[in-house]
């Protein structure tokens, strides 16, 4: 399906709900179960490994970009919990992986965004250039959406050399994160540090216990500011030096300041509401 | 006699911070583009409360607001249109506070951005984004445009740096755009806010990211004899799955107008030159410089020279970000485009940049980011010549023409401003500029926020922008 019958398909009215895999259908409530379901087109459009971009469409899984980049050697560093995911999903939910620490948040990455906005339009959003400053950064505005301001159809996103070596390590107590040079992922259950080092095989040698991998992430998730994380009491996992909690229970719901502008956001991109009503981008 | 305006200004600030006599007129009609207009008052706050006062004041009396800096934006974007209130933020220059558990500062929008890196030095961290200015510009002005730098390959522009700011908005009111935890609630208004050249508000307080200093850095000079080797070199690297922390391009005409001019040992006949930096730990860092230097090595380099200490260092960089000093001793003055292209295309367009300077008889300098693809010819000129501007432009207008037919934009850097508002519509549509005028509006419903500035005229239906005489948009 082309990008244009995708558009026609969303339409200009009655209340849509972009769909992927449903890894993360929970995030920011359910949909009105009367929406028309309309699910973005797959593939991978283009890529250059000298670029280090990528032209991919919405509904194409975060598992085939992968193998489509580690052919050469390149990622994106956006770790959904689901290999399954969708990359518009990953981009609409907006959660960063465990990388984020070295890699930055899922924001950073997307350079250029075809969305459908609420009246049918195709929209070009960004350029499919690594550094751009050519109008307002409404790829920004997108990650994170939840899919109530347009719809994705295609987007241009950053790669990244996929590291030469990369280990996971784990020792008791809190670890300082700043005594560790560039670590891609430090983690803290209250007890246990767990450490992700990426990079040439000499430099991320450490003298502590090698582990597979981080402990298995509670479901939901929170925001704090990270010096306030050594503070934690419960059963959690922190992201040291990111802010996110990992929890059992579902965390209070925060409101942004000056929720009236936020209201603005969704009133000026999507007037009549039709776009995945229910859902809160809380 | 003052008029209502500045006796209302001077009311709410201090009479010696409200200006509105001829020379200030003049002095902040301009900022380093070569477009100018005229302010009906300029006035310098030093506090929030303030900032908001004068934007209530203007919009009182019928004017509406531009927001600047240190005025070392080069699109044009302080630029006085509509007879504006113009909002100096250099009295605002105050680090407020910093973390060094959390690695971040709130700033003034005043700070500049070098006074920040020398203020966290001795904590071993710094403010990344490093424009060419940084001596002389303002994080506000960073933040208003995103600004860029060379160490930006590696560690992103301005807005991966930007973790909350206070903003006046166009009505007075104070809105806080993002925060100091990963994910603030609601739509990223932080994000949108960054690289909106001063048309959705002032920003006042600026909380922003610090980085460690790197242990280990290696700073390479390779030389080519041609521009296509030097090109082919920096794909060879990015291929190769580096990323270096700078990945610099200067020609042959610069390369020759810096060596006269700081003596950093430059090869005089090379066609370009690369200045590669890599950073660290040792190990990653020795392997990364060597097989940079095979890479280039491969693509045809000359010699390749490793900064044997800082001080070299120190000399290799200086040769680089005195070019535009250097130019000035050439002739009197120059028009800097600021352009982005896909990386695979560099040779290309930058042999088309010269073309287009041979058929207007104008000499075509770069020296730029070549690890982003950001290009930056410069078209070296004399202004006292007879048609010597219209044909700066008529060269300018076919640089942009050329770039964004290989799937390059306008600006990787410097904004759209004033300078490049009119050629938005040669990189996006009606709906798209619908789109980005809807998210102005989010903050500036009434369009009284730096007017004029980065959309073109009617990107959405009713607004009417006036634009300076005699500016090139
Ligand atoms: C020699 C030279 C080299 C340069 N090199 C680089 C470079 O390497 N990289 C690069 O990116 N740029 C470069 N620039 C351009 C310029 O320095 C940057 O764009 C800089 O960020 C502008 O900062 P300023 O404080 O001078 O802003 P100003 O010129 O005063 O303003 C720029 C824009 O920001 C807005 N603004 C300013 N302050 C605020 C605020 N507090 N709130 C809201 N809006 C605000 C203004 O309205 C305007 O639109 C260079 C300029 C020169 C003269």
């Amino acid at each position: 399906m082309d990008l244009t019958a995708f558009a026609a398909e969303v339409g200009a009215d009655g209340p849509v709900v972009p769909v992927g895999s449903r890894t993360q259908w929970d995030v920011g409530g359910a949909p009105d179960p009367d929406a028309r379901e309309v699910k973005a087109p797959s593939g991978i459009v283009a890529y250059e490994p000298a670029e280090m971009t990528v032209r991919v469409r919405a509904g194409t899984t975060m598992a085939e970009l992968d193998a489509a980049l580690t052919e050469h050697g390149q990622m994106v560093p956006l770790d959904p919990r689901s290999a399954d995911a969708t990359v518009g999903g990953v981009l609409a939910v907006g959660q960063s992986g465990l990388r984020r620490l070295r890699y930055g948040p899922v924001r950073d990455t997307l350079l250029e965004a075809r969305f459908v906005t609420a009246d049918g339009r195709l929209v070009k959003a960004g350029g499919p250039v690594v550094k751009n400053v050519s109008g307002f950064d409404l790829c920004r505005l997108l990650v994170g959406s939840l899919g109530t301001i347009g719809v994705l159809a295609e987007v241009v996103l950053r790669v990244q050399p996929t590291p030469k070596a990369s280990k996971w390590y784990r020792r008791e107590g809190l670890v300082d994160h700043r005594t560790l040079h560039r670590p891609s992922a430090v983690l803290w259950d209250g007890g246990t540090s767990w450490v992700l080092l990426e990079g040439h095989p000499v430099d991320i040698a450490l003298g502590w216990d090698e582990v597979e991998g981080p402990p298995a992430l509670p479901r939901y998730r929170r925001s704090l500011r990270p010096s306030k994380l050594p503070m934690l009491t419960g059963r959690f996992v922190a992201e040291l030096g990111v802010g996110t909690v990992h929890l059992h229970d579902p965390p209070p719901l925060a409101a942004p300041d000056r929720p009236d502008l936020h209201a603005r956001v969704k009133e000026l991109f999507d007037p009549t509401g039709r776009l995945n009503p229910g859902r809160r981008v809380a | 006699m003052p008029s209502a305006l500045v006796a209302d200004l001077e009311a709410a600030l201090a009479p010696a911070r409200v200006r509105a006599e001829p020379l200030a007129m003049t002095l902040y009609g301009r900022d380093a583009s070569v477009l100018e207009g005229t302010p009906a008052a300029v006035c310098f706050p030093e506090s929030t409360a303030e900032v908001q006062a004068a934007v209530r004041i203007a919009r009182a009396h019928g004017h509406p607001i531009v927001p600047r800096g240190s005025g070392t934006g080069l699109a044009g974007g302080a630029v006085p249109v509509g007879d504006p209130v113009v909002i100096v933020t250099t009295r605002m220059n105050r680090i407020l506070d910093f973390d060094v558990e959390d690695r971040m500062a709130w700033v003034e929008p005043g700070v500049l951005n070098l006074d920040l890196s020398r203020a966290v030095a001795h904590l071993g961290l710094h403010f990344a984004p490093d424009p060419s200015s940084q001596q002389s510009c303002s994080v506000g002005g960073n933040v208003a445009n995103n600004s860029g730098g060379p160490h930006c390959l590696a560690y992103g522009v301005t807005s991966a740096h930007v973790l909350a700011i206070e903003v006046v908005l166009p009505d007075g009111s104070l809105a806080m755009l993002g925060g100091l935890d990963p994910d603030p609630p609601g739509y990223d208004l932080r994000g949108l806010f960054v690289g909106s050249e001063g048309t959705m508000g002032i920003a006042t307080r600026i909380a922003v990211r610090l980085t460690p200093v790197p242990s280990t850095v290696r700073t390479l000079l390779a030389d080519f004899t041609s521009v296509e080797d030097a090109a082919a070199a920096v794909s060879g690297i990015i291929a190769a799955g580096i990323v270096p922390a700078a990945l610099e391009m200067m020609d042959a005409e610069i390369t020759k107008a810096v060596e006269a001019y700081v003596h950093a040992g430059f090869p005089l006949d090379a066609a370009a030159i690369l200045l590669v930096e890599v950073d660290g730990r040792p190990a990653g860092t020795e392997a990364d410089a060597a097989a940079v230097a095979d890479v280039c090595r491969a693509n045809g380099a000359r010699t390749i020279r490793v900064a044997a200490d800082l001080t070299e260092r120190a000399l290799l960089w200086k040769g680089r970000k005195s070019a535009f000093g250097a130019i000035a001793r050439i002739a009197p003055n120059y028009y800097l485009h600021d352009t982005v292209v896909p990386r695979t295309r560099l040779v290309e367009v930058m042999n088309k940049v010269y073309e287009i300077g041979a058929r207007h008889r104008l000499v075509m300098m770069n020296v730029f980011h070549a690890g982003d693809g950001n290009l930056h010819p410069l078209i070296v000129f004399d202004r006292r010549e007879p048609g010597a501007m219209e044909r700066v432009h008529a060269a300018g207008t076919e640089i942009l023409e050329a770039c964004i037919a290989v799937g390059g934009v306008l600006s990787g850097e410097h904004g759209i401003g004033l300078e490049k508002r009119d050629y938005m519509s040669l990189l996006f549509g009606p709906d798209d500029l619908d789109a980005q005028a809807r998210a102005r509006e989010v903050f500036d419903p009434d369009g009284v926020c730096n007017p004029a500035k980065v959309l073109p005229a009617g990107a959405r239906c009713g607004d009417l922008q006036r634009v300076p005489e005699g500016a090139w948009i």
